[in-house]
């Protein structure tokens, strides 16, 4: 790359990032929104999620290829849920679980305003979830090629080669629940795993205990998943959690075809049932 | 220990009575009024339950809990003779000593009469040491209140003042008591702060609305008793989840006064 | 005791660790492996990485298992039989690699179980625990160890630390009985301390805050609006409480296949929603701002006040583990700055 596009794109940036700040200062100021859901500087060069009502802050915003935490995922905390209109800058991954929420009926089309972002960083206003739904048919949210790669590597073992690998990675986990926290379609008020009565997952970290949670998240999400790959990157200890649900989403498309995330009224795969469904044993 | 007897109270709340497997172990175990005691329904887990009896009462403890969670229905469905768990005594007591040559105030609600039980009958054991006993108990319904038989003997005393409510609305044709919510009857006794120590037990709602009317009438926030509910699973001080400001509720409670309340953060 | 000096070289070091597993003793180490470095029981040497600043994880999982078995169950018809654990299981075990932070941890996490009631499982678990610890050379923007009191060659909590000083030499001191059991037993592997200044071998942490009355400074704050705007980006994970050497909140469960079983503790944490519900469905703390709030206070306002020392070692673990960027360090600032 060139001096001159490196400069290029930095400026491309920097005008992106003015339209971004001045969009999100105006819809503060109309009262279009009460508070906005964006990235801002963290430590250390990385970047965290910023919740801005007053609209003298918007200078806090930024956007660039460091954004990639899932900002969908505080949509349903109830800190933010009460207020009445909420703004949220959203790139493929957040859109996609927009969609997804609202075909759950957890997200209701006049509270949210999407402030969205496209593949160049230029910003684009969505009017509602049909326009989404638009949007979404012609971008996709592909798995990365390093991901594909272990997926595909993972299809050619044998089951017990498969099991041993898992075996490893969930010797390291912790039960910390970072994976199921930072997912934005992990929303239960009470997660399968804090019900005692009856105990199906066993709480403690063991292998036992670990294969449980791991399996029941994935089960949990088939059909729902949209991708965005937060649980992997959330894990402390590097466990890539999101491969479970990557193969989830991957085992639906191929045997249903749907992928979640794409159809504000898509309902829920795994148990929705119709007439025209290609198993017979419900006949 | 084995369970001695059963008792159904009220809907969804029992008392056992509790005998130690080990005869020398028992007659070995004492405890102060006010502490509590982890229970086992082995398989299940434990649950932390005052001990409901009085330190007078030697040959056997009782609890009494409501059933509601995973460990709590396994108890309740113990039969007489099975063996359950018991760890404890753990916690601080109340200081029925200090109270001596005092008037003493018991103000329950619903199921916290068995922590006031438990020092209702500690000091009925010494009645010629406290002047004037007063009881205000009150629950939602006739039905729920508990220890329906000793209230019926607290009511014959001529030496206990017995005063029981329902919520309003909930009475039956058939109750004679007073009608209306605990803080409110309170508020109506006027009782007198005069040498008087107050112990209120109720969901935290019921005891913000005492304090509150005691305050009123008079009363000094360090003659002002109160048991803390908060979550336990230890019960001595290690596991954090009871932890409130500086203290553990399981170790430096669950008895305080509402002057110690005061210096806490109100999470409980 | 007084401290004592002593020199070792590499190669007579990783002689040192390797006698000291033929004799028995297991060794808990950092191991580099999946792009991370986390401490494991090491089978030899040369599986020690020191390509670490800290390691992921503390050693706290060898004094107080993620998982540890508290008694057995057996029930039968008309009795029920508790079995408790053998302590004769706990072999003898050397922490290496653990930094100066990592040992004022333990000597926290000491003092929290000791206090009171003494806790047998963590006291029989640290009576045969011996902590060599290496001093730091590098540090990253997270670590603020020297604005909590210590630094990065303090002795405290170590039985032996080791600083790397001239020619892949160590210097070795010994603060403990259990530190000179190891140079006694396994003499012959060290030599004369040099007369040297250890400090010129240490990485400087530059001062990030003020701690000094910080625990009468925060009395004021339990309302202040600054708890909920520091955690809205907290999405409540345990990764915080599981990655600190001194978090030891722990729950209490019946583990069990028909009529046998285990009662165990694992580890919790004051973060997730439920720890303090009440079977009510009253909850003390039921929102995520007053339980960052309850994480801050306990271990700079509560701790100081019932043990007489911050519950926190400055290591920056918490803050490289959080998904969502909640530094510690700079929320700290923050909070002096602004209460």
């Amino acid at each position: 790359m060139t001096e001159i596009s490196k400069v290029e794109i930095q400026i491309a940036e920097d005008k992106n990032k003015i339209v971004l700040q001045n969009k999100a200062k105006e819809l503060l100021q109309n009262k279009a929104v009460d508070i906005i859901i964006g990235y801002g500087e963290g430590t250390d060069n990385t970047v965290h999620a910023v919740f801005i009502t007053n609209p003298d802050n918007t200078s806090e915003l930024i956007y660039d290829e460091r954004c990639l935490q899932n900002l969908a995922v505080y949509l349903l905390k109830a800190e933010v849920r009460k207020f009445t209109k909420i703004g949220i800058i959203a790139n493929i991954a957040v859109m996609r679980t927009i969609l997804q929420l609202a075909s759950e009926n957890q997200l209701k089309e006049e509270k949210i305003v999407i402030i969205g972002i496209t593949a160049d960083g230029s910003l684009k206003e969505f009017s509602g979830f049909n326009e989404l739904q638009e949007y979404i048919q012609l971008n996709n949210l592909d798995i990365s090629k390093e991901d594909q790669e272990i997926l595909n590597r993972l299809d050619s073992m044998t089951a017990e080669e498969r099991w041993n690998y898992w075996t490893e990675q969930f010797s390291r986990c912790n039960k910390c629940y970072a994976c199921r926290a930072a997912c934005p379609l992990c929303y239960c008020n009470r997660c399968q795993v804090e019900y005692n009565q009856p105990q199906i997952i066993t709480p403690e970290s063991t292998t036992q205990g670990n294969f449980e949670w791991h399996f029941m998240r994935a089960m949990h999400l088939a059909g729902r998943c949209i991708e965005c790959g937060e649980c992997g990157r959330a894990c402390s200890v590097n466990i890539p959690v999101h491969l479970l649900t990557f193969k989830m989403s991957q085992t639906v498309k191929n045997t249903f075809g749907i992928t979640a995330g794409t159809d504000a009224k898509l309902g829920s795969v795994m148990s929705t049932f119709k007439p025209d469904d290609k198993e017979n044993f419900i006949q | 220990m084995r369970v001695d007897k059963i008792i159904e109270e009220a809907p969804f709340i029992k008392t056992f009575h509790l005998k130690f497997i080990d005869e020398e172990q028992g007659n070995k175990f004492t405890f102060k009024t006010g502490q509590f005691a982890e229970y086992s329904a082995f398989g299940e887990g434990e649950s932390t339950f005052c001990i409901a009896s009085s330190p007078t009462t030697t040959d056997h403890i009782e609890c009494t809990f409501r059933y509601a969670g995973k460990v709590t229905t396994a108890l309740a469905m113990k039969a007489e003779g099975d063996i359950i768990g018991f760890r404890g005594p753990y916690g601080n007591c109340f200081p029925i000593h200090e109270w001596k040559g005092k008037n003493l105030l018991f103000v329950a609600g619903g199921i916290a009469l068995p922590p006031m039980r438990s020092v209702i009958q500690n000091c009925l054991g010494f009645r010629d040491d406290y002047k004037k006993i007063t009881i205000l108990y009150g629950a939602k319904t006739a039905d729920d209140l508990v220890y329906k038989d000793e209230l019926r003997n607290w009511e014959e005393r001529t030496d206990i003042d017995l005063i029981t409510t329902v919520d309003p609305g909930r009475e039956t044709p058939a109750w004679k008591g007073k009608v209306g919510f605990v803080p409110k009857i309170l508020q109506d006794i006027e009782p007198s702060a005069e040498n008087t120590v107050a112990i209120v037990c109720g969901p935290p709602i019921m005891i913000k609305y005492s304090f509150a009317v005691l305050d009123k009438l008079g009363f000094d926030d360090k003659n002002v008793y109160t048991t803390l509910e908060n979550r336990m699973k230890c019960g001595f001080g290690k596991c954090g989840r009871c932890n409130v400001g500086k203290i553990f509720v399981c170790k430096d409670g669950p008895v305080f006064t509402y002057k110690q309340l005061k210096e806490l953060p109100m999470e409980y | 005791m007084d401290i004592t000096r002593h020199l070792i070289s590499k190669e007579k070091l990783s002689s040192l660790i390797g006698k000291c597993m033929e004799d028995g003793k297991k060794v808990y180490a950092p191991v580099k492996k999946n792009n991370l470095v986390n401490f494991a029981f090491i089978s030899s040497f040369q599986e020690i990485t020191n390509d670490y600043i800290n390691t992921v994880q503390s050693a706290k999982p060898v004094l107080f298992p993620k998982a540890e078995k508290l008694m057995e169950i057996k029930m039968s018809k008309d009795n029920i039989e508790l079995k408790s654990r053998d302590k004769n299981l706990i072999s003898e075990t050397i922490v290496y690699g653990s930094r100066p932070c990592d040992a004022t941890g333990i000597n926290i996490l000491n003092k929290m179980f000791t206090a009171g009631i003494t806790d047998q499982l963590f006291a029989e678990r640290f009576a045969k625990t011996t902590l060599i610890s290496v001093s730091c050379k590098k540090c990253d923007s997270k670590c603020f160890c020297t604005s909590m009191g210590i630094n990065p060659g303090n002795t405290d909590g170590s039985d032996i630390l080791l600083t790397e000083v001239e020619n892949g030499n160590y210097l070795v001191e010994i603060m403990t009985d259990k530190g000179q059991k190891i140079i006694s037993s396994y003499q012959s592997y060290f030599d004369k301390a040099p007369d040297i200044n250890k400090d010129k071998y240490l990485v400087d942490v530059p001062v990030a805050f003020e701690l000094k009355g910080f625990d009468e400074k925060i009395k004021d704050a339990f309302d202040s609006p600054i708890w909920l705007e520091q955690s809205m980006r907290c999405i409540g994970c345990g990764s915080c409480a599981y990655a600190c050497p001194t978090c030891a909140c722990f729950d209490i469960q019946d583990s069990f296949n028909g009529q046998e079983g285990q009662r165990k503790r694992n580890w919790d944490s004051c973060g997730f929603s439920m720890f303090t519900l009440h079977s009510s469905g009253h909850n003390p703390r039921e929102v995520q701002s007053k339980r960052w709030r309850q994480r801050i206070l306990h271990k700079f306002q509560y701790m100081p006040e019932q043990f007489q020392l911050f519950g926190c070692t400055g290591c920056g673990r918490c803050s490289r583990s959080c998904p969502t960027d909640m530094n510690i360090k700079e929320h700290l600032i923050n909070l002096i700055k602004n209460i």
